[in-house]
């Protein structure tokens, strides 16, 4: 049975090592996210405004439930790299020369905190810096008031509201495309007419304190000063991309190895009943004896234990390696200070119990059989197998089945059950790899969609303040734009009921050529003369449908607050969106026909001429290039699904061999003397090898089917609870994925077969003759 | 002892000279076969008696190209099958050998037709599978598996299996050995009518001295050695053995 102790034992570690590598890393994430959000004080509220005095700080602390108060000015700039030809988007945050920061406060990983009465200091976040190889000592240019500012890198640091930097309105981290700066607040404060006032406030609150309550309240504060909505922590940006991520390695710590250990289960199962059906005789002689149930029942129990003993210590080994691999993944797009791997001993405990306790679940039934018969009639041979022709046989085809397959079908016939946990066992193999294949087509059709259909635009150009129907004019004659198209975007609260959702609402043409509104079907979306075209997940959010009327509170300008109809509901893959047709904005904002940006699209011979341009419009509050977003969406999926699908493809394989090497040593086992006989008679090692491999090719075969719908099962529904404001992910089954899977599986399959064939070479001819059934 | 007289039938089918098969069980060695000598002529029917540890079974697996000897040779029909290699063997026993087994070896999830259709396929002029059936006297249990026939009528269907190859040489290591004697009669007397109607060179193992009388020879081994070979004047039948 060393064999398939073997088998059993690594699709068992294979189980808990899976279990180990996700949870310890959730452990380890976990922990450093409390440590640092902790240690660097981040805060529980964000929210920000126009312009608010400082005297109302007062206010701010007499908000019953607010524990710290600290306000900042925030203002989003445009950065220009001698290295780099396109505008870059930064963000300046004030800080204190001579203290910390009350909330948020960074972490100095190089050079030095910025000095008193220096206002060109500044300090980067540290992924910014290291992506463009600026050193402390260096310098960068902000476009700052459309005043063109040298700022010396006085040192690197790293915020707990920056752990996952993504540029304004994307998705996709991108280190390299958004620098937060931090700055002296007089010298900030005096640029942007800030002084004596602010326009970021962070909250931090009490234990037991409602956070939805200080949020309304907060709202209320600092509605006079042009407040665009406070949020709670669940909704920043950073802390969501955190949480989100640990909810899927939760999630997938606990779905992909129940299925391992449940496949293992069954294999100890079907292997301890063949090894005790073969013991009877013994095991009765043993209860004759005097010997207990128990007694006997737990020396076979032992067995198992032992498997899942030393399958544990590898699984718990192999989890930590690669757990610590995986974390320095997560070093890549996760900003701590200090990221590191702890394997905790409750994690280890855990994996150890979870792996015996599937190990003696399997055993146990099996063995509560055994020792349960009498022994008188346990040291009988057991009954002779009964057969009967096959099902497949009794159609017209079954006239012209070989032999060798009529013994397969009748021996796969004769034990339903068996065959079928058989089936089973390699069907979630399939399913495993054809969930994990699904994967990567999914992200490929999201980039497609987003990328080829929705965001067709080279450039999106946002404005620092809302500008007159003038500047499209003034935008389309840059150099190198060869087409543009206008965007008003609004800042707003959609409220429905006691359901509320604070957004951007974007006015853009009817039915643009560059940036469309594209449902999950491909089709583009013109939008109607009046009325907002939300997403559908808006709309199941503020549970409105298609003709229903929504409050729009606007955040920005004269704060109109208006009943608006929901014209249509679009199933789109990103995002939150409201949509409404730009001269229906218009009319929604009593205003002209102004305009926040335009989307461009650029000659690419005259790309850099028009960074250049665009680098010297103090106008410009920053540009999202679609190409440099398509380029890291696809580097962060390329190098993470390598990876994922290595482990996928291993792990897969690890249960598909397991299971059929199982089911060809027992197969073996039970028929070598009939395997043994025929040798005898004359018929070869290859053709033997066909009526033992017949019936495990069968068995393959016959999972492929379930095991595409598994596959299918499994994606829809981590799909599904993938779901959510950001992003929606599209099921997207391709005739070639369920091919590889399919084939890697066999494959998987026959190495294990040839592995059993090999043991046909040593039957024992001779010792046949004298055994009896 | 040392090589037979002719006996019925013509050609010679087997010549063994100086068979020798050493086990070693660690440091000790099992003298199985000590240089035996012995002729198999077509169409007679020779038993090999002896106790247990005899050498007989280790002398049939030698003739039937599933052992090899340590030392000596054996001639089939002028080949020498101790030089031959694992294929060739396999290809000795497929064409030339019938074997029958004490505890049957039928294939249990093939019912007796199909059973013993599945060695014809191995050859190019075999029996007809019913037919071979109805030699033994289970012409009207065709389809029945094996797990619905009696030990008796297993051993039979297992004979009709060895011979609707048209084997040279029948091979039956103690046939009867787990029957009763009822039973055991009727599966001696399919053997006696297979080798007097085919005319099939047979060597049957057993331990039982009454079955001697309905072979043509009697080859007695002890320790190894045959102790002596004796012809019977004329085979008894089956019917007429009492044990």
């Amino acid at each position: 049975m060393k064999g398939q102790a073997l088998a059993i034992g690594m699709v068992l570690a294979a189980g808990i090592s899976m279990y180990v590598t996700y949870l310890s890393n959730f452990d380890s994430l976990r922990r450093t996210q409390d440590a640092y959000y902790d240690r660097f004080r981040f805060a529980d509220v964000f929210a920000s405004c126009k312009r608010a005095p400082l005297r109302i700080e007062d206010r701010l602390r007499a908000i019953p439930g607010v524990a710290a108060v600290q306000t900042r000015v925030v203002v989003d700039v445009t950065l220009d790299l001698a290295a780099v030809p396109e505008p870059i988007r930064g963000r300046l945050i004030s800080v204190r020369a001579d203290a910390r920061p009350a909330l948020n406060d960074l972490f100095l990983r190089r050079g030095r905190w910025i000095e008193a009465g220096r206002d060109d200091e500044a300090l980067v976040n540290e992924g910014f810096a290291v992506a463009h190889g600026l050193e402390p000592g260096d310098r960068l240019a902000a476009l700052i008031n459309g005043r063109r500012r040298s700022l010396r890198v006085a040192g690197h640091v790293l915020s707990p509201e920056y752990v996952y930097v993504m540029p304004p309105g994307e998705v996709i981290p991108d280190d390299g495309r958004f620098g937060v700066i931090w700055m002296d607040r007089r010298a900030l404060a005096s640029a942007f007419d800030m002084e004596g006032g602010f326009n970021d406030v962070a909250l931090r609150v009490m234990p037991g304190a409602s956070s939805e309550e200080i949020v309304a309240q907060l709202d209320r504060v600092l509605r006079p000063w042009g407040g665009l909505g406070a949020l709670p922590r669940q909704l920043q940006t950073s802390h969501w991309a955190l949480d989100n991520e640990l909810k899927q390695l939760q999630a997938f710590g606990f779905l992909v190895p129940a299925i391992f250990l449940g496949v293992a289960a069954f294999l100890l199962n079907v292997a301890m009943a063949r090894t005790l059906a073969v013991q009877r005789p013994q095991i009765a002689s043993l209860k004759a004896l005097g010997y207990s149930n128990a007694a006997i029942g737990w020396h076979y129990v032992k067995w198992a234990l032992v498997i899942a003993l030393l399958a544990a210590v590898l699984g718990i080994g192999a989890g930590a390696w690669l757990g610590s691999g995986m974390i320095t993944l997560y070093n890549q797009y996760f900003r701590f200070p200090m990221l590191l791997y702890q394997l905790s001993g409750g994690v280890a405990l855990t994996a150890l119990l979870i792996g015996i306790a599937a190990a003696a679940l399997g055993a146990l039934f099996a063995v509560r059989r055994a020792v349960a018969i009498p022994p008188a009639e346990a040291m009988r041979p057991e009954p002779p197998a009964r057969y009967h022709t096959s099902l497949a046989e009794r159609a017209a085809v079954g006239r012209r089945l070989s032999h060798a397959t009529r013994m397969v079908l009748r021996n796969l016939e004769r034990q339903p059950w068996r065959a079928c946990a058989s089936v089973t066992g390699v069907a979630f193999a399939i399913g495993i790899l054809f969930f994990g294949f699904i994967f990567i087509d999914v992200m490929d059709r999201l980039a497609e969609v987003q990328f080829g259909h929705v965001q067709r635009q080279d450039l999106t150009v946002s404005f620092v303040e809302p500008r007159s129907s003038q500047a499209l004019f003034e935008v389309a004659s840059l150099p190198g734009v060869m087409a543009v198209e206008p965007i008003r975007s609004v800042p707003a609260r959609l409220r429905h009921g006691h359901r509320s959702r604070q957004l951007a609402i974007t006015g853009q043409l009817a039915a643009p050529d560059l940036s469309r509104v594209v449902d999950v079907s491909g089709q583009a979306v013109t939008l109607p003369a009046e009325g907002l075209v939300l997403s559908k997940i808006l709309g199941e959010v503020l549970e409105l449908k298609t003709g229903d009327l929504v409050t729009v509170e606007v955040l920005e300008g004269a704060r109109p607050v208006r009943q608006v109809a929901v014209t249509a509901l679009v199933d789109d893959y990103m995002g939150l969106n409201a949509f409404m047709e730009i001269g229906a904005l218009h009319r929604l904002m009593r205003e002209g026909g102004s305009l926040s940006g335009a989307h461009l699209m650029v000659d690419p011979d005259r790309m850099r001429r028009l960074y250049q341009r665009l680098k010297a419009t103090p106008a410009v509050a920053g540009i999202a290039i679609t190409a440099a977003a398509l380029q890291s969406f696809r580097e962060i999926m390329a190098q993470n699904f390598t990876i994922l699908t290595t482990f996928n493809v291993a792990f897969a394989a690890i249960i598909a061999f397991g299971v059929v090497y199982n089911a060809a040593r027992i197969s073996l086992s039970e028929r070598s003397r009939e395997l043994a006989s025929l040798r005898v008679l004359g018929f070869t090692i290859r053709e033997i090898s066909l009526i033992l491999l017949g019936e495990l090719t069968l068995v393959t075969l016959l999972a492929i089917p379930p095991g595409l719908l598994i596959g299918w099962g499994l994606a829809e529904f981590l799909l599904l609870s993938f779901q959510n404001e950001f992003y929606r992910l599209p099921l997207v089954i391709t005739p070639q994925n369920a091919a590889w899977s399919a084939l890697t599986i066999m494959f998987a399959a026959a190495l294990s077969g040839l592995a059993v064939r090999r043991r046909l070479d040593r039957l024992d001819l001779v010792a046949v003759l004298k055994t009896r059934e | 002892m040392g090589a037979s007289t002719p006996a019925a039938g013509t050609g010679l089918v087997f010549e063994a000279r100086g068979l020798t098969k050493v086990y070693h069980m660690g440091e000790v060695e099992v003298f199985a076969l000590r240089g035996v000598d012995l002729d198999l002529h077509e169409g007679e029917l020779v038993v090999l008696l002896g106790p247990s540890g005899s050498g007989k079974s280790t002398l049939l697996n030698i003739l039937g190209g599933l052992d090899v000897p340590t030392s000596g040779h054996v001639m089939y029909h002028g080949r020498d099958l101790t030089e031959a290699g694992e294929d060739e063997l396999t290809a000795y026993r497929r064409r030339h050998v019938g074997f029958v087994f004490q505890f049957y070896n039928l294939i249990p999830s093939l019912t007796a037709r199909e059973n013993v259709a599945l060695v014809t396929e191995l050859v190019e002029r075999p029996m007809d599978p019913a037919q071979a059936l109805r030699v033994v006297g289970l012409g009207e249990r065709l389809d029945h598996f094996p797990a619905q026939l009696s030990g008796g009528e297993q051993q039979r269907v297992a004979i009709a299996r060895a011979i609707a190859k048209r084997p040279a040489v029948l091979l039956c290591d103690e046939p009867t050995g787990a029957l009763d004697i009822s039973t055991g009669v009727l599966v001696l007397e399919a053997l006696d009518r297979v080798n007097r109607e085919l005319a099939t060179c047979t060597a049957l193992i057993t331990h039982n001295a009454a079955i001697a009388a309905m072979a043509d020879r009697v080859v007695r081994l002890s320790d190894g050695r045959i102790a002596g070979i004796e012809a019977n004047a004329a085979r008894r039948s089956p019917r007429e053995l009492v044990w």
